[in-house]
């Protein structure tokens, strides 16, 4: 009658289920997560990079447009020692700077709104009226600018209506400064409300015991733990600007060649991919230093 | 106010009220808090002890009422024009500075020179036994040295009052015992008057000079911690402070603490004087150095007695569901304020 094998009870009962393993091997889970995008990381974007390093040191034949697979640096030499390219590089450089600047003086004054002083429906409110525009193509929204900027355009017409001289920064690097501070300013906002938002209340509450009025507190306790914040939103600001070769075409003008026209020129319409390739290293290669510079600053823990 | 016009009080608080929408926090507090003293709002959580701690710092304003700050009139003062510092619950130390840097930072905000804030600092670091860490980061150090960086940070500024807002809340029972009696000494060192917020009443009753008790925002009762533990004048502070067992005999509402409660030996008889009520050991909660008895009595309330485990009496949960006999003397009991 009685049951003398004792075997171990389950709760469900039965076999042991396939979960189970999961326990049992604990780096199985992270296998199963991590080998698809780490596949595709490592094969399709990872090699491509590599092939591009590559392809940047080959060279074409100037007559026949065909790749001569033979190793030199004449590229990079051609990169360097044009002025041409020099002005370029220092003009996505520059305008890559300022929309990044911009977009952090505008961003943080309104995150701190967002984060410390807006009630809970304002702050949701703005929270929809920051991310909106990123559901509309990026396309319409420089189009849009076009239409403001235009020489006949909504700006102009506003300033003659008032009396003003018209400011015709249309077709300018001013127009393109606007409008990819415009369109990179959600992203620099995001980060540096999550950073805002994460400073407590005490330690303002601490500083202004401590005899700090207001804006010191706001200066020597929020604005260094902030940092952080904003600097992983100029992650995103420079790097799309730098990266960018839509806008200029759009919104600038003759002297508005970026980094990426000169790429996207030497690939559809010179076909000169190994120089092409050789001026895409430019970006990468500024960017490796700006992260960095990033990661020291701690812009990684903010984000 | 005339009557002692010597010694002026460090702080004064005079009808303070302050509700946030149809919740009273803090309802028409009076208190005077003598310069040099060590003074605890004693009081359950939602009692109004830590509202009204930030009604003195100035982080809240209250409603109606005046607060005075050496003979001062503060209350329309924000908290960077108030001569208090607080130590906080949180200790709030701002992580991106060091220990050194987070103490000076009063003094650099006051403008102290450079060489005179390092001596303070250096002195202030020494005194909370933390010298040689003043490079560290805060999330470099254990709980307990943080709360020592806190204490140093507010201290360090020398303020009239220094408001202490549950500072040993955080921290472990060992660590706050030994906490406890060093803020005490450190208190005496620097002789700056304390305003400290607590929920714990064995640390109200260690630490204090003088003390209030705090319910539903209104204060029941202000004294030495002898007065009110022996002498509390309400139910609520006979209640919150220790065990009280409250009886009602011809009409009088009375406690008996239950240390002052022997437990008769069969047989025994009691001092003269003494009152004996018979009832019986329903369980023994055994707590180490002593045992706590609740008792039945055979004229139907429960009294709680607590007895040393000092004799051979082995397990003391033997004496459960046993008779048994209370007795105390009427001195150590108390009569309750029957408006209550």
């Amino acid at each position: 009658m009685l049951d003398v094998v004792r075997r171990p009870r389950r709760k469900g009962g039965g076999a042991v289920p396939f979960s189970a393993l999961f326990w049992r091997l604990p780096g199985l889970r992270s296998l199963l997560l991590l080998t698809p995008p780490l596949a595709w990381f490592v094969v399709i974007y990872f090699a491509s990079l590599v092939l591009l390093l590559i392809t940047a040191f080959w060279t074409i034949d100037p007559f026949t447009a065909q790749i001569i697979q033979v190793w030199n640096t004449d590229n990079f030499a051609r990169i360097i020692q044009e002025p041409a390219y020099r002005d370029i590089i220092g003009r996505t450089l520059l305008l890559a700077a300022l929309v990044t600047l911009t977009d952090a003086l505008l961003a943080f004054p309104f995150a701190y709104y967002m984060a410390r002083i807006a009630s809970r429906r304002m702050q949701t409110f703005l929270f929809a009226a920051v991310l909106l525009p990123l559901w509309a193509s990026y396309l319409a929204r420089v189009y849009a600018w076009i239409l403001i900027l235009n020489h006949s355009g909504v700006l102009n017409w506003s300033l003659q209506s008032i009396g003003l001289p018209p400011a015709n920064i249309g077709y300018t690097n001013v127009a393109m400064w606007v409008v990819f501070s415009y369109i990179w300013l959600p992203f620099m906002i995001v980060p540096a409300y999550a950073a805002l938002e994460r400073v407590p209340e005490s330690l303002l509450e601490a500083a202004g015991d401590l005899g700090a009025r207001r804006w010191r507190a706001v200066r020597d306790v929020v604005l260094p733990l902030a940092l952080p914040g904003v600097v992983a939103g100029s992650i995103f600001t420079f790097s799309l600007t730098l990266g960018d070769y839509i806008t200029p075409v759009l919104v600038g003008g003759a002297g508005s060649t970026f980094i990426g026209n000169v790429v996207f020129n030497n690939i559809g319409i010179a076909n000169n991919i190994p120089f092409a390739a050789a001026l895409s290293m430019v970006p990468v290669a500024i960017m490796a230093v700006y992260l960095v510079v990033a990661y020291r600053l701690g812009a990684f823990e903010a984000m | 106010m005339t009557e002692e016009p010597l010694k002026q009080p460090a702080l004064r608080v005079e009808g303070v009220r302050k509700s946030y929408g149809q919740v009273v926090a803090v309802d028409g507090v009076d208190l005077v808090v003598a310069e040099g003293e060590f003074f605890t709002l004693l009081g359950p959580s939602g009692s109004g002890k830590t509202t009204l701690l930030r009604l003195i710092a100035g982080f809240e304003r209250p409603d109606a009422g005046r607060i005075e700050l050496g003979g001062r009139d503060i209350t329309s003062l924000p908290p960077y024009l108030r001569d208090t510092n607080t130590v906080f619950q949180d200790y709030a130390l701002f992580p991106h500075m060091s220990v050194a840097d987070n103490i000076a930072y009063g003094l650099r905000v006051k403008g102290v020179p450079k060489q005179a804030r390092v001596k303070r600092v250096q002195r202030a670091l020494e005194m909370v036994r933390l010298t040689g860490l003043g490079n560290r980061r805060p999330n470099q150090l254990s709980g307990g040295q943080r709360q020592r960086v806190a204490l140093a940070r507010a201290v360090v500024n020398e303020p009239e009052v220094l408001l202490l807002d549950e500072p040993l809340g955080a921290l472990d029972l060992k660590l706050r015992q030994e906490m406890q009696i060093e803020l005490k000494q450190i208190q005496k060192e620097v002789g700056i008057t304390f305003v400290y917020v607590t929920h714990d009443q064995e640390e109200a009753l260690t630490m204090s000079d003088r003390m209030a008790v705090l319910a539903n925002g209104r204060i029941e009762q202000v004294g030495t911690p002898v007065e009110v533990y022996e002498r509390p004048t309400t139910e609520f502070v006979a209640g919150f402070i220790g065990i009280s067992n409250v009886l009602l005999r011809d009409g009088v509402r009375f406690v008996v603490r239950p240390e002052k409660i022997r437990m008769l030996a069969e047989g025994e008889q009691p001092e003269p004087g003494m009152v004996v009520e018979s009832g019986q050991v329903e369980e023994v909660i055994y707590v180490g150095m002593s045992s706590r008895y609740l008792v039945r009595l055979d004229r139907g309330e429960q009294l709680v007695a607590v007895r040393q485990n000092m004799d051979a009496v082995g397990d003391s949960r033997r004496f459960e569901g046993r008779p048994v006999r209370l007795a105390w003397t009427p001195d150590h009991t108390y009569v309750l304020d029957t408006g209550r």
